[in-house]
């Protein structure tokens, strides 16, 4: 191959000069990228490859349903949580388990909480310094540093001795000669745009966030005991409410705890809105020029809907995040998703590690196979344990491939906010069209790497906003008499079906997420999930349709040839989670699947 | 940039700490260690005149919950750690560089430190395939991870991947994870385990480590006898209610709603060694228990094959040897192990005798000792 144009309407062109990049950083999990550049370091190809693979679902097999969400909760520590509720939404689907009021109230507001500590950590922690020079800070005038911070926000650390405190620390820290989490990093690439100033506020407010998002989790804590990793139940949540008996003190929740629970939002609105969106407004108006990174962005986008407002309806008019699927660009017309439709969500391994009677054809995911076949292609340069250049004709990534209705699709909150837009829910119309305005762009603006970026940030919002609304549900419930947070009445497995299927599906901060369960003689048969990065990072199917990773990595120049910054930009918009994306295991592994069922 | 290495007092006074804030960060760090006063001055003589010392963080096969724990500490905070205490020159999750500037670091710093860096591992090696179930920079991780131990001048075990082996390693293991200190064995490996560990038990083990300068005092099975020397059920604030034979019965009962004991739902509180019962999660503000979910003993060796986490203790292995029915103190049918706890109840008294509780730290077959000693 040289060039070709995909079947979904990208021109790659392998000719140019290869570049691999591995690891990726300031991921979760392990992610290997490799693109072709032509003479003048533009991106003309772009592989990108899962390069891990733990096998979570083979070891789910033959095992109690009800604990299957502590073992998918460990799919992800970064989305904590996230899969934990797919995994009891899937269980209590098949099961048809109803959970009380209190439960979903208290469930939306741990998947809220999730979200806005996760795109907090997302920005600050693993994407800021690809638009942020940490090192130019140390020329910025802390006084004109404090007059931009004090003109886009009341938040209070703001003064001239503030950011010139926050800057002398930095430069001794720099002058140690031991740079830490910074060594090696692409200071100086003239990539980076923003003035010094900019660059001081940002790596203050990077040091802040730090510092605060983990105020934002003790929400878990209250109602799930810890995080990382809350604990979750089948039936609705654990943590009983106690409001005024004589032991409430030692209740899992009472009034104390709902305090704090209710002081977090305050300040958890707070900070999105005063620190985190005047920080990515004052990128965004830098780095407007930069529009790279479209590729699926706008034209090939899914959400599944989520945050039921009543318990147990995940009906489109109930869910707050809209559901829906948009192709070729048409915005006009949102489609409907069906996750148990088996023409809908398949999944293709023809490109992935793993082996198919028939790799031609994709699998829905409840006639699932994930075999693993770690085999590389003829045009591999080094050995299997040595890689040097992979082979993207052959199979080349732990990722599988999965389409809907044939297309590869982008997920996560540009996906969703797009969905949003296109059917004009005022949630997210709003503040997409007030973002354009301030910054004087089009609405084609928004699908790029900035984009992406910037949707994140606006969903933080969205979220920390829904945490109260979600608290206010909760207290106002509470008020009416209610207390009960779990449904008791299909705990014992006697009260089941022989055999059961179902669906528990999520928008995690990374996408949609969709986990597939079927239950036999009160064990797991079964179980396949599909997550957002297995969406956004897939490698080539069939008929060769890119994913969109790839396909956003196309078209982009690179300013230093040597230095993969703008590649880190653009995945990072993504952000990507490969131990969700890579941990995948069906109902027939070969001769894995010699489990001792207990 | 100036080549000399600094310690960690001229850093933070550097940064603008003054020394009577560098004493209170002491004070505070002796007291998070639950050091006697003391030894205040011990830490502040130790940063004083030590070099941040460089910590290469390496990742296996893992979710990346325990750097996000670790990020949770307050005290120190993770900033604090990061840019006072230590070096963390090497982490995937949190540095600037990628690619082979990356990988430059790995290459480096393990030469111009040799012997006087901390390797700490989050996640395992898988073995089956070569080890390309998890490949970094096109090799297989097993491979860096011996290559960086090799001058390491100690290597921390974060979690219950690397202690253990965790989910991925759950039966029946399709890639061979495997706990690194099968893989690493020229030198102590110190296991904070955990799904994950607590923040402020992973900062208070670093801080241990650099403020005395040697490794802490660790059990037969490498776990630092600070944090994990007593089970959660010997602290646990309900704990009364199971010597009063109060339980939950059924998720959000009166029971539930009172905090009484969850053993009959599961709880692994009994058999689980580690400090969740005291130090608490997240700043103190709660632990699984406290929040009416049962332990599900993560930080115990092979723990995801222990379950199902709902089956009260006796559907756990072989070991526990009383025979006695939990009629006896609560009322409902029981097994051999509900049955060594229920002795353990009775023994309660009995042991308040006993001058030195930590003679039952967990040996290698603790299991049975457990059932022996409940």
């Amino acid at each position: 191959m040289t060039t070709i144009t995909t079947p979904n309407g990208f021109t790659i062109d392998n000719s140019g000069k290869r570049m691999v990049v591995d690891p990726i950083t300031r991921i979760e999990g392990h992610l290997r990228c490799e693109v072709n550049l032509d003479q003048n370091n533009v991106i003309r190809n772009a592989v990108s490859s899962g390069t891990m693979w733990r096998g979570l679902e083979v070891i789910l097999k033959g095992r109690d349903p009800r604990d299957a969400w502590a073992f998918c909760e460990r799919i992800c520590g970064v989305c904590t949580g996230i899969h934990a509720l797919a995994s009891v939404r899937a269980v209590e689907d098949a099961l048809g388990i109803k959970i009380p009021e209190n439960a979903n109230s208290i469930r939306n507001l741990m998947e809220a909480t999730q979200w806005a500590q996760d795109h907090l950590v997302h920005f600050y922690h693993l994407h800021a310094l690809d638009w942020v020079d940490v090192v130019s800070s140390l020329k910025a005038d802390p006084k004109a540093t404090s007059d931009l911070a004090q003109s886009i926000s009341p938040w209070p650390n703001s003064s001239p001795g503030y950011f010139r405190d926050v800057q002398s620390k930095l430069k001794k820290f720099v002058d140690s000669g031991q740079l830490g989490p910074f060594m090696n990093g692409y200071w100086g690439n003239p990539a980076y745009l923003l003035p010094p100033e900019a660059n001081l506020m940002a790596v203050s407010h990077y040091l802040e966030a730090l510092d605060f998002q983990r105020e934002i989790v003790k929400i878990h804590t209250v109602f799930g005991g810890k995080n990382p990793h809350p604990n979750w139940l089948v039936g609705g949540m654990a943590c009983a409410i106690n409001v005024d008996g004589p032991l409430a003190a030692g209740a899992p929740v009472n009034m104390v705890q709902l305090n704090l629970v209710s002081s977090i939002i305050d300040r958890t609105i707070a900070f999105i809105d005063q620190v985190y969106i005047p920080d990515l407004m004052a990128i965004a108006s830098v780095y407007k020029t930069w529009t790279y990174g479209r590729g699926l962005a706008g034209q090939n986008v899914m959400s599944y809907g989520d945050f039921p407002l009543h318990a147990n309806e995940f009906s489109e008019q109930n869910l707050l995040i809209p559901r829906g699927a948009i192709v070729d660009g048409k915005l006009d017309a949102v489609f409907d998703v069906d996750l148990r439709d088996p023409s809908q969500v398949q999944e293709f391994v023809d490109h992935s590690w793993y082996r198919y009677p028939d790799e031609a054809a994709g699998l829905h995911p409840w006639a699932g196979i994930t075999d693993p076949n770690f085999v590389l292609g003829p045009a591999t340069v080094g050995t299997k344990t040595d890689i040097k250049q992979l082979d993207e004709d052959a199979k080349y990534s732990f990722i599988k491939a999965p389409r809907w209705q044939g297309h590869a699709m982008e997920v996560g909150p540009l996906s969703r906010f797009t969905i949003g837009y296109a059917k004009g829910i005022a949630d997210f119309k709003e503040p997409v069209d007030k973002m354009l305005t301030d910054l004087g762009l089009p609405i084609d603006a928004l699908f790029t790497t900035l984009g992406r970026t910037a949707a994140r940030g606006l969903e933080a919002s969205w979220a920390a906003h829904k945490m109260r609304l979600f608290f206010d549900q909760l207290m106002s419930n509470l008020r009416a008499g209610d207390l009960a947070t779990a449904s008791t009445e299909k705990w014992e497995p006697a009260t089941w079906p022989k055999e059961a299927k179902g669906i528990g599906h999520v928008e995690a901060p990374r996408g949609s997420l969709g986990h597939w369960i079927h239950i036999k003689d009160q064990k797991i048969e079964a179980y396949q999930a599909v997550v957002p990065t297995t969406w956004n990072g897939s490698p080539r199917d069939p008929s060769g349709n890119i994913g969109a990773f790839e396909a956003a990595l196309l078209h982009t120049p690179l300013a230093e040839a040597t230095q993969p910054l703008e590649i880190l930009r653009t995945l990072h918009s993504f952000d990507p989670c490969l131990a969700c994306a890579t941990h995948v295991l069906a109902q027939d592994g070969g001769e894995l699947v010699r489990i001792q069922v207990r | 940039m100036a080549a000399e290495i600094q310690t960690f007092y001229d850093v933070m006074r550097a940064q603008g700490t003054s020394r009577r804030s560098f004493l209170k960060f002491c004070s505070l760090t002796a007291a998070a260690l639950g050091l006697e006063p003391i030894y205040a001055s011990k830490i502040a003589h130790a940063m004083e005149t030590k070099p941040r010392i460089p910590v290469l963080w390496m990742h296996g096969l893992e979710c990346t919950c325990c750097s996000e724990s670790f990020i949770r500490s307050g005290h120190p905070l993770a900033k604090d750690v990061i840019l006072k205490m230590i070096s963390l020159d090497y982490d995937d999750t949190l540095m600037a560089a990628a690619g082979a500037q990356a990988e430059a670091i790995l290459d480096e710093i393990p030469k111009r430190y040799k012997g006087e860096y901390i390797l700490a591992v989050e996640g395992n090696p898988p073995l089956n395939e070569d080890g390309m179930y998890c490949i970094v920079g096109g090799k297989p991780f097993v491979e860096k991870l011996r290559a960086v131990a090799a001058d390491a001048k100690a290597v921390i075990a974060w979690g219950a991947c690397a202690s253990w082996g965790c989910v991925q390693a759950a039966r029946p293991n399709p890639t061979q994870a495997t706990p690194i200190d099968k893989v690493i064995t020229d030198k102590p490996v110190i296991k904070v385990p955990g799904c994950p560990p607590i923040a402020e038990v992973m900062t208070g083990v670093i801080s241990y480590m650099i403020t005395f300068d040697r490794l802490p005092e660790l059990d037969g099975r490498g776990r630092p006898l600070m944090f994990y020397g007593q089970r959660i059920h010997d602290k646990c604030y309900r704990r009364p209610h199971f010597d009063a034979g109060e339980f939950v019965e059924s998720w959000d009962d009166l029971g539930a709603r009172e905090g009484y004991c969850l053993y009959k739902m599961g709880c692994r509180g009994p058999t689980t060694y580690n400090a969740c019962s005291t130090i608490r999660w997240n700043g103190g503000v709660s632990f699984p228990i406290q929040a009416g979910h049962g332990c599900i003993g993560c930080s115990e060796d092979n723990f995801w094959d222990n379950g199902p986490f709902y089956h009260r203790l006796s559907h756990v292995g072989a070991g526990f040897g009383v025979e006695a029915t939990a009629d006896e103190i609560g009322g409902l049918a029981a097994s051999a192990v509900a049955a060594g706890v229920v002795a353990h109840a009775g023994l309660s008294a009995a042991k308040h005798l006993r001058k030195n509780r930590h003679d039952d730290h967990p040996s290698p077959n603790r299991k049975t000792d457990d059932g022996e000693r409940s």
